[in-house]
């Protein structure tokens, strides 16, 4: 069982040998890097590619660990009690498993991806450590212990917006997804559009790459925005020269905003390219 | 030998616990790696390192530690001829192919290429100084450098991890370095945690209606801190001469950070704070503000932050008429002290490195008046200084 990329999914050296070792050991993997290498999708990719079930849960700034092992449903129950319902004397009917409870309870190992851990509050981490160690956790509503059938594959995506609690750290295995270089660049856009021209590549690329040079831009454009943009040339079936124009008129590759998202990168890199084809000429 | 390792990371400063070496030792005893020096390295970092703002720190200490071995690991240098030979065919003039041919050709080259590589492992095992500097020689005229030799990095693996760690590409994700674009996004982020906190004062809907059904219907109200952004920031930017360079650098930090903040007010001044300060550096003359009317508009709770490299004449700073835009009545200490004495919460930074600032006098005075509250601007002193703000 061993992880090696898919046919939608390129993965290097050191991001394979992470993986297989976080499978291997049973550790949850934390992985970190610019937003749009594909931290994510790394999940989706092993799950199915190890032919296991994955099991998502996102954080946002206001989720719980709590909401991640089961939620007691006061509300239904205190409505059920003013109707008469029989169901309220049993408290486990207002039990609602969280993700965390699925995957343990699962009969085969499965994948879990808890996806942007760095958007909840500091304490989110620190609340699921004994859960992701020990792979169990206590209900007390119901006075019962439970415990992981197998222990999933957990993956963990952060984007640096706070910083992980040390103890956090050091009960996971930590890759940081980097930039891809132009060979491995042109793998993933080989792998996302089989058989597209060489040349609108190579020039696309060679832009792409100029882009992200540009000093000051807010939102570097990453992998996926290179992928979108591709996307969009080929269906305009824009020529590969039209990439390579040296023209004044148009200083700004076709279809740029799918590569720059705000309109002050936008205007800062008209600016940039209109001052080098000036001091060019 | 590995215990060492262990031991030279800590040296070096990365945070390492016992439990991860012992996870890593599990993981080798697992097997879940082959042995080569290349897949240590990734395993050992992904087991001991978990920020990549200590990347860097783990390259050094690991290329210090192994610094040898993998010559050890039967490194023999692989040639792909074919390749070398297409890829100077390429490059090279007619004239250079014709000096190649006086030199005896191809082969002899090629040959003499490999005894140099033989003698320099002798010499000091696995660096590969000798070509590289080596610029007379046909290697260095024609374009042998050891990269390009070892492209074929894919036929001998346990030299292209070499290059891994020596490389260091993780050099600009070290937090003792200054703020790079992406440097500058983390940076920001700090501040948007210290924005974030707030007073408790919102109705807990959930934890209400938890207790209520808890305390069988008797209605008992949860309360919980709302997530609140009042965090109030007026500052201070110096501008003109020695501090142009850096101050762009400010502004994209703060323009970019203005939507974290409710309130944020900027205003400049030159070298140290007078008796006026202006908005637009371009009408300076004509538009300023009185630092007066700043401190009576502003109320205290606002935070300062002051961005200069205090590099000045300790006059401007002590003596009154010392400033180099106009004649001051009042020596810049004494409206820095006024600033201070108002708005309890401020700070200093100092974009030079923090090394440098005990050599200008300038620099210790206004470190002193502003109580050792002076931080660089890295990603450990924005960190520093934020918290020092949240106090």
């Amino acid at each position: 069982m061993r992880f090696q990329g898919s046919s939608t999914y390129v993965a290097t050296d050191d991001l394979m040998l992470a993986v297989n070792a976080a499978v291997t050991l049973e550790r949850p993997l934390l992985v970190k890097g610019e937003p749009g290498t594909g931290k994510t999708k790394l999940a989706e990719e092993v799950a199915s590619a190890l032919g296991m079930p994955l099991l998502e849960w996102h954080v946002k700034s206001t989720t719980k660990a709590q909401q991640g092992l089961y939620e007691y449903d006061a509300v239904s129950r205190l409505r059920d009690s003013q109707l008469g319902d029989q169901r309220v004397k049993d408290i486990s009917n207002y039990i609602v498993k969280g993700t965390l409870w699925q995957a343990f309870s699962y009969d085969k190992p499965v994948v879990l991806l808890i996806d942007e851990v760095d958007k909840a509050d500091i304490e989110f981490p620190n609340d699921l450590l004994r859960e992701l160690d020990r792979m169990e956790f206590f209900v007390y509503e119901t006075r019962e212990l439970v415990k992981a059938k197998h222990r999933p594959i957990v993956f963990i995506t952060s984007n640096n917006e706070k910083e992980l609690p040390d103890a956090f750290l050091r009960r996971c295995f930590f890759h940081y997804i980097r930039f891809p270089d132009k060979e491995t660049m042109e793998k993933i856009v080989e792998v996302h559009y089989p058989g597209i021209k060489q040349t609108l590549l190579r020039e696309a690329l060679r832009t792409f790459f100029e882009v992200r040079e540009v000093p000051g831009l807010k939102k570097k454009p990453s992998t996926s925005e290179l992928l979108d943009w591709l996307k969009l040339l080929l269906a305009e079936d824009i020529p590969p020269d039209a990439l390579r124009s040296q023209d004044n008129k148009k200083i700004i590759p076709p279809l740029h905003g799918a590569l720059l998202k705000n309109e002050q990168d936008v205007h800062l890199f008209e600016k940039l390219v209109f001052m080098t084809r000036q001091s060019r000429n | 030998m590995l215990a060492g390792f262990f031991l030279k990371l800590k040296e070096a400063k990365i945070p390492v616990s016992i439990k991860e070496y012992l996870t890593l030792m599990e993981g080798m005893k697992q097997g879940v790696i082959s042995p080569s020096i290349e897949d240590f390295y990734y395993l050992s970092r992904m087991t001991l390192v978990k920020d990549e703002a200590n990347y860097d720190k783990f390259d050094k200490a690991f290329g210090a530690f192994f610094h040898g071995v993998e010559t050890l690991v039967g490194a023999q240098i692989d040639l792909p001829l074919e390749w070398l030979l297409k890829q100077a065919e390429l490059h090279l003039s007619p004239e250079e192919k014709a000096a190649i041919e006086g030199m005896g050709g191809w082969e002899k080259l090629m040959e003499t290429l490999k005894q140099r590589l033989e003698e320099q492992k002798e010499r000091h095992q696995g660096g590969n100084k000798m070509i590289g500097t080596a610029g007379t020689s046909p290697f260095g005229a024609f374009g042998y450098n050891p990269e390009g030799v070892r492209i074929g990095q894919k036929k001998s693996r346990n030299r292209s991890a070499v290059k891994v760690w020596d490389q260091r590409e993780y050099r600009n994700l070290d937090d003792k370095i200054e703020l790079g674009t992406r440097n500058l996004k983390i940076a920001l982020r700090r501040l948007r945690r210290f924005a974030r906190e707030g007073a408790p004062d919102e109705l807990d809907l959930d934890g209400t209606i938890n207790r209520t059904a808890k305390n069988a219907g008797y209605l008992d109200i949860a309360m919980r801190p709302e997530r609140r952004n009042t965090v109030k920031v007026l500052m201070f930017l110096d501008i003109g001469g020695s501090m142009d360079d850096h101050i762009k650098l400010c502004e994209e930090l703060f323009s970019a950070s203005k939507t974290e903040f409710k309130h944020l007010e900027y205003f400049y001044f030159h070298n140290c704070l007078y008796d006026y300060v202006w908005k637009d550096n371009k009408r300076r003359r004509e538009e300023r503000t009185r630092t007066w009317d700043i401190l009576h508009k502003y109320s205290h709770d606002y935070k300062i932050i002051f961005v200069g490299d205090a590099s000045m004449s300790p006059y401007e700073i002590l003596e009154p008429g010392g400033s180099v835009e106009y004649h001051n009545d009042e020596a810049g200490k004494v409206w820095m002290q006024r600033m201070l004495d108002v708005y309890h919460k401020a700070i200093w930074l100092n974009p030079e490195p923090e090394e440098v600032w005990s050599y200008r006098q300038s620099t210790q005075i206004i470190k002193e008046v502003m109580g050792n509250r002076m931080f660089p601007t890295t990603i450990g002193g924005i960190e520093r200084a934020m918290r020092a703000l949240n106090k």
